[in-house]
């Protein structure tokens, strides 16, 4: 009796010790995003309520919440600027990635890891490089500027940089791969056997693709499309290298603010606005394209 | 022509990933080409083929230093955030536990946060708390991004493991520990590796957090993107470059590893 008291007792401490393990486990991390994700963010609420205080770079907790206001009324233009940059650059990403991942992921045979792997390698020549690249391929002396004149697509008096096109290109260009990965992911993990008995039931290409492959592939689509749309919102560097001063997105003001105008509080609000307004985008986004499994 | 028009239509779709491919592949090819011109200051017009770039890679001022600082903090972040990552992956993909939503919560919301922002109130709390930025903030900032890209690799892949395998190990006498030892754990490792790959080419390539919050360090971003306002050095092609084919062979290596490996 005292032994099969002893082994029950052995057995409780065991479940007792796994029921500890998972939290074990997520210490380290947690603590780590919470130090230096959770805290920084609250940090920054605290920054945009501050007031310039006397000397250069100090500021006042003084509660003034018309930080918002005042920002959202010089730079509400920027803010719907980088929406709209952001949805076309998204839709257009769309567009291309899309056939590019069905390709892949269908049509590739033996070559589908090295195509994979093709598509993530030119983020290793830094994205900062390829985006000045494209400046100088476009720019009055590049030679694609010099082709698409020869081409007769552009006038030689005209220029493709500094352009509205210029930036949403350079933005749908930098952020493809993203949305090309989990369009692939989903895509693959398609049955095609689901594909052939739409055609054995008599559906042409377009309603098998309609009716069966682009509704299994939503989970890559809203993935994708997020995982384009949240960078491209809050990305400066592209208006920065490939833009004007009229195509100034969000990120740029914020980056001014900070690190040239040293207005911590103006950028803080205007960061937080941001940040709320994405998740507001993103939130209504997943409940209208209904998936939720996205972590 | 008919045969021409159907052969078309039949290979639309390939077609349309070799055009897709050609769209990603340009800059990449220009910056390579663009490594061999010999250029005087700006790096924008042809004048010429020369090894020079290449035989002097450290040639512009500065850049072997932002290279190699780019290169450690890459390694060091990739380290730390793959351990932290692989860990929270595993308490989330193998355990129930209470306050499993709030901990996925605050695994998506770096994700769903703009760069910029994390950047911006990382750099907010350093200066509230008269932290100078340097090395060290550079580090922690990566390791706090790439800890969600890490924990959501590895919990796909260990979604996708065939339960049966290790419930097989413990009806041949495996404890606990020996089937997480030499099956779980094994049978991770490949999503482990594609974690620690993604981790180091996010934190390689980050310009926007870097840039808050990195003080007077250097890094191959920050230098590319600072020099570029005076005239980009033929030399950084010749850096992005070889990362481009070095990232390429090793990962090419890794498949066929990986190939021989199911062979076997």
């Amino acid at each position: 009796m005292a032994f099969l008291q002893a082994v029950a007792k052995k057995g409780e401490a065991s479940t007792k010790r796994r029921s500890l393990l998972p939290y074990l486990l997520l210490l380290p991390g947690m603590v780590w995003l919470i130090f230096f994700f959770l805290l920084p963010i609250l940090t920054l609420v605290s920054t945009s309520t501050k007031t310039p205080g006397l000397g250069i770079g100090e500021f006042d907790q003084t509660y003034r919440f018309a930080n918002f206001w005042d920002a959202l009324v010089n730079s509400h233009t920027q803010f719907v600027r980088s929406f709209v940059y952001a949805g076309i650059a998204t839709f257009a990403a769309l567009l291309i990635a899309y056939p590019l991942a069905y390709a892949i992921a269908f049509k590739s045979g033996r070559w589908k890891n090295v195509l994979l792997v093709l598509v993530v390698a030119p983020f290793f020549t830094s994205f900062i490089l390829r985006t000045i690249a494209w400046k100088q391929i476009l720019g009055g002396q590049g030679i694609g500027f010099k082709a698409l004149v020869w081409l007769h697509i552009v006038s030689p008096d005209s220029h493709v940089t500094a352009s509205t096109f210029a930036v949403i290109a350079g933005l749908t260009y930098n952020f493809l791969p993203f949305m090309t990965l989990p369009l692939y992911s989903s895509l693959e993990r398609i049955d095609p056997r689901t594909m052939e008995a739409s055609g054995d039931l008599y559906a042409n290409a377009l309603t098998t693709f309609r009716k069966v492959t682009l509704p299994l592939s939503m989970p890559g689509v809203v993935a994708g499309t997020l995982l384009t749309f949240i960078p491209a919102a809050g990305d400066y560097v592209n208006a920065e290298i490939l833009g004007n001063p009229n195509t100034k997105m969000i990120g740029n003001v914020i980056n001014s603010r900070y690190l040239q105008i040293v207005d911590y509080p103006t950028a803080a609000a205007l960061s937080f606005t941001l940040m709320v307004a994405i998740l507001i985008v993103v939130t209504l986004y997943i409940r209208k394209a209904g998936t939720e499994d996205l972590v | 022509m008919r045969k021409a028009t159907r052969w078309f239509s039949r290979n639309l779709i390939r077609i349309y990933a070799v055009l897709g491919f050609t769209y990603l592949f340009i800059p990449v090819l220009y910056t390579f080409a663009f490594s061999f011109n010999n250029s005087v200051k700006s790096n924008l017009v042809w004048r010429g083929f020369t090894w020079n770039n290449w035989r002097n890679p450290c040639g512009a001022p500065d850049i072997c230093n932002a290279l190699g600082n780019s290169l450690k903090i890459g390694v060091i972040a990739t380290f730390i955030a793959t351990i932290l990552g692989t860990l929270i992956a595993f308490a989330l993909g193998r355990y129930a536990f209470k306050g499993k939503g709030i901990v996925n919560m605050l695994i998506f919301l770096p994700m769903a946060t703009p760069e910029l922002v994390l950047g911006a109130s990382l750099l907010t709390m350093f200066l509230n708390f008269g932290f100078n930025p340097g090395f060290l903030t550079i580090v922690i900032a990566h390791v706090m991004f790439c800890i969600s890209f890490v924990v959501v690799t590895v919990k796909a892949r260990i979604a996708s493991l065939d339960p049966r395998l290790e419930q097989a190990a413990m009806d041949l006498y495996a404890d606990e520990r020996e089937t997480f030892r030499r099956i779980t754990l094994p049978l991770v490792a490949p999503g482990i590796a594609g974690a620690a790959l993604l981790a180091f080419s996010l934190s390689f390539d980050d310009f926007i957090i870097t840039n808050f919050n990195s003080g007077n360090v250097n890094t191959f971003p920050k230098f590319v993107y600072i020099s570029a306002e005076r005239g980009l050095p033929p030399q950084a092609n010749v850096i992005g470059s070889s990362m481009f084919f070095i990232a390429l062979i090793v990962v090419l290596l890794g498949q066929v590893v990986q190939r021989r490996r199911k062979v076997s």
